[in-house]
């Protein structure tokens, strides 16, 4: 059985803390949930994934955000309960239906979290999502901690139904992993089979319709206004002069910095939980009750300006402050020392930070290498790029290189280089039609196949439409690797018991009016040169379709790995270091030891034997084993 | 009782976040309050990771620099990179095996001699304890398990509030069945054969 799905009641359980959510979500009853994966988010949705095989729970991986939001609105809207969970660019996906959403309502109660990527781990972009929350008037819960994210997750289902609107459960990385102690409460069976209820002048956003749903949507705002007012998520903690108001993952480094500072009884604290509609009246009270106050929140300036309308409204004149250039940063993530060290500063506390051991000033420091991120061993990608960079250098060819989201962005990295433009999903095939009509260049985009599936479709048929030239490559590795693997409409390899029918991305391809398509398979060298140069010199728009299984993802699904390995004979032994210079597997690398017979050894302990490098280097060859 | 914060940091595949849940599980058992944190994402692929476990009355689940009692490095260069988490107070427990970074391997950087950031490591933390830990793993069956060998070693060096059986408990109901045999030898391995333990002030 899934941990997650324990009946026993009052169990420590030690969760990540989008664990918690989905415990949150079982034991408020969920009945259906939709996601696309996204880093931090996407631990939510394979959870899920598995329980849904074993509970009555209905879960898709949908294409992309605003399709996951949309299915999850049909089943609300009938009356499920229903989640919706997305990285917080992928909110940016779903706007379409969430602004108009919140006109209409839902009858089920409905949670959509959007995880936000202060710092960006792994994202584009570092937005702050908590605006949503006011642009599209839906309520707004922020946890700080797993067990709060657990809790916050089944009470927003019931505000939401007390409201019949969506309520946005925000979290930040922080959040979504970190690992703490969750306590479970009772399991609610899910209501599962419901009847559609009419209601067109309500569900039906024609204008005379849309009117009355937004003056409805403002009504609801009002009320949710009230519950944020009463809401035992938003407390005032302590009795002293100084104040201070936090949200999310940042109140527990408050809560650190006020005992580590031993300032315990002079500090307020104003721990906000419903933070949209903004809880004014109660922040009223605590502006009253303090002589200053420090707003302590990642990212943008949401809960100081709401305090500093607060404080005008209310004819209060103290200092606010949370965003300056001696305070806080709208920049990066927080850490408890740097909110230690800026409270301090503020009250004018005494304060030494520790020192830390510092390489920079010492002397005798080493200097280390870095170590980014890379494909990985026999990435079939790395074959593709491998094979248009090869046919550019061939044929003396420039090109500019669009990309897209996924393990392939990796391509950036030398010595591939095969990145040039990258700005959300999808934006490779469509900035290409842009790129090669500006430039006149020769313009190759690569995207990854769930990304097509995702957002690559429309820009494909518009660029056949307007007749733009250049040559999309899609990367069909068979899954959504980045995120952990996660199936897309394509996949072929599947886990046992899986029932869903395939969709070809070279049938859409052909489907969309395109007209020279090749489908190759990268592990194929020649073949694959080939279709790139058939490609270059046809001048017209051309698709190919690189496609092998990412190895991992075999392995792991088909417990399949191959047997054969690769070594470099006796002749490698001139300063030639070609292989690493343009093809970049991370196995083979320059033979340092000092009794070195060979230029470059291949580390067969990571070789995988994909067998790239043996058909451009004579020097290498399989290993007998 | 006092907090204690452990800073895990490893290469992609080395089997920190394993170690990083199992400490934190150990901790729980043995009766304390836990936080953990984990880096996911584009950070595997072959990149650092980085992980954190808190043990005690502490609710912010990152570590500022100078403020890890315990730095536990899965990799001699990345230990070293981390060590800025460290102050003087700090104990180090670091394998001496190197993982070469993508940027040696193609001759675009060169690897530092891991004798010399060890010296650097003792001369400015309370401990240094190295072990090599794939050697001790490729002894108990399995060179996946030098993440147990690792944790072996934290438990011998005595920083952390945990008895050894905490560990084990943990090992034998929380990793997959089929490697608890190897987990466990490679626990006990870690535990039993560290070098370089030595206070240094």
């Amino acid at each position: 059985m899934h941990p997650l799905l324990t009946n026993e009641v009052g169990k420590k359980l030690l969760l990540l803390g989008n664990e918690a959510i989905v415990r949150g979500a079982l034991e408020a009853g969920l009945a259906f949930a939709t996601t696309y994966p996204g880093t931090p988010s996407s631990e939510i949705g394979d959870n899920f994934f598995r329980i849904a095989t074993e509970s009555e729970l209905y879960f898709e991986y949908s294409t992309n955000e605003k399709v996951a939001l949309e299915t999850a609105a049909g089943a609300a809207v009938s009356g499920l309960r229903t989640m919706c969970s997305m990285k917080h660019v992928g909110l940016n996906v779903a706007a379409d239906p969430l602004m108009t959403l919140a006109y209409v309502g839902v009858r089920g109660g409905m949670v959509i979290v959007t995880a936000d990527d202060p710092s960006l781990f792994s994202s584009q972009n570092e937005q702050d999502n908590r605006f949503y929350a006011r642009l599209s008037n839906l309520p707004m819960l922020e946890p700080t901690s797993a067990h709060e994210a657990k809790e916050m997750t089944k009470a927003a289902f019931e505000i939401s139904e007390a409201l019949e609107l969506p309520v946005l459960l925000r979290t930040t990385t922080r959040l979504n992993h970190c690992r703490g102690i969750v306590t479970t409460g009772p399991l609610k069976p899910p209501k599962t089979r419901v009847g559609f209820e009419k209601d067109s002048s309500r569900f039906v956003t024609v204008p005379a319709n849309a009117r009355v749903c937004h003056k409805v949507l403002l009504s609801r705002e009002e009320k949710a206004w009230g519950m944020a007012c009463q809401s035992p998520f938003n407390t005032v903690i302590g009795t002293g002069r100084w104040g201070i108001a936090t949200s999310g993952i940042a109140y527990n480094y408050v809560a650190d910095a006020i005992k580590d500072l031993g300032i315990e009884d002079r500090v307020r604290v104003l721990k906000l939980g419903f933070t949209y509609p903004f809880p004014d009246k109660v922040a009223a009270e605590f502006i009253r009750s303090v002589d200053k106050i420090l707003v302590v929140e990642e990212l943008e300036p949401f809960l100081e300006d709401n305090l500093k309308v607060t404080a005008q409204t209310n004819g209060l004149a103290i200092p606010i402050a949370g965003k300056a250039p001696e305070l806080f940063l709208r920049l990066y993530e927080y850490d408890p020392g740097m909110v230690r060290k800026v409270i301090a500063r503020f009250f004018e506390l005494d304060y030494t930070p520790p020192k830390p051991v510092d390489i920079q000033e010492a002397p005798e420091a080493v200097q280390v290498p870095m170590r980014p991120p890379n494909l990985c061993v026999g990435c079939p990608h790395r074959a593709t790029y491998y094979a248009v960079t090869s046919v550019l250098r061939e044929t003396q060819t420039e090109a500019v290189f669009p990309t897209d989201i996924g393990c392939y962005t990796l391509g950036l990295l030398p010595p591939l280089q095969t990145a040039d433009f990258l700005i959300c999903m999808g934006s490779s095939v469509t900035s290409a039609a842009g790129i090669s009509r500006a430039t006149g260049k020769k313009v190759i985009a690569f995207i990854g196949d769930s990304t097509f599936f995702h957002s690559g479709i429309t820009g494909l048929i518009n660029a056949v439409h307007n007749k733009h030239n250049f040559i999309l490559v899609i990367l069909d590795n068979g899954t959504t690797a980045m995120t952990g693997h996660q199936p897309h409409p394509g996949v072929e390899i599947t886990p046992p018991g899986w029932d869903k029918p395939s969709v070809s991305i070279e049938a859409i391809v052909r489907a969309c009016g395109v007209e020279q398509v090749t489908v190759v398979n990268p592990i194929h060298l020649a073949k694959t040169k080939t279709a790139i140069k058939e490609a270059l010199e046809s001048n017209s728009l051309s698709v190919i379709v690189a496609k092998a299984p990412c190895p991992l993802y075999e392995a792991r699904v088909l417990g399949k790995k191959k047997k054969q390995r690769f070594m470099v004979g006796p002749e490698c032994n001139t300063d030639c270091t070609e292989c690493i210079d343009t093809f970049g597997c991370p196995a083979l690398y320059k033979n340092t030891a000092p009794d070195a017979k060979t230029t470059m050894i291949i580390n067969e302990n990571l070789c995988i034997g994909c067998g790239v490098c043996v058909q451009f280097c004579k020097k290498i060859r399989p290993k007998k084993i | 009782m006092e907090n204690y914060r452990v800073y895990f940091t490893g290469v992609g595949g080395q089997g920190t976040l394993l170690a990083t849940t199992v400490l934190a599980e150990a901790a729980i058992y043995a009766g304390h309050n836990a936080l953990a944190s984990e880096v996911h994402g584009m950070a595997q692929r072959g990149g650092v990771v980085e992980s954190t476990v808190m043990i005690g009355d502490i609710k912010s689940p990152i570590i500022s620099d100078g403020e890890a009692d315990v730095l536990l490095g899965f990799e001699p260069v990345e230990t070293y990179r981390a060590i800025r988490k460290c102050s003087a107070g700090s104990v180090v427990v670091s394998n001496t095996v190197p993982v070469i970074p993508y940027s040696v391997a193609i001759g675009k950087g060169t690897y530092p001699d891991v004798e010399k950031l060890c010296d650097f490591m003792r001369s400015r933390v309370r401990k240094l304890i190295t072990l090599d830990a794939q050697s001790l793993a490729k002894q108990a069956g399995s060179i996946l398990s030098a993440n147990m060998v690792m944790l072996g070693a934290l438990s011998r060096s005595g920083v952390l509030p945990l008895p050894r059986e905490a560990f084990e408990e943990v090992i034998r109901t929380k990793t997959k069945a089929k490697f608890v045999g190897a987990n466990l030898l490679a626990f006990a391995l870690g535990f039993g054969d560290i070098i370089g333990d030595q206070e240094n002030r």
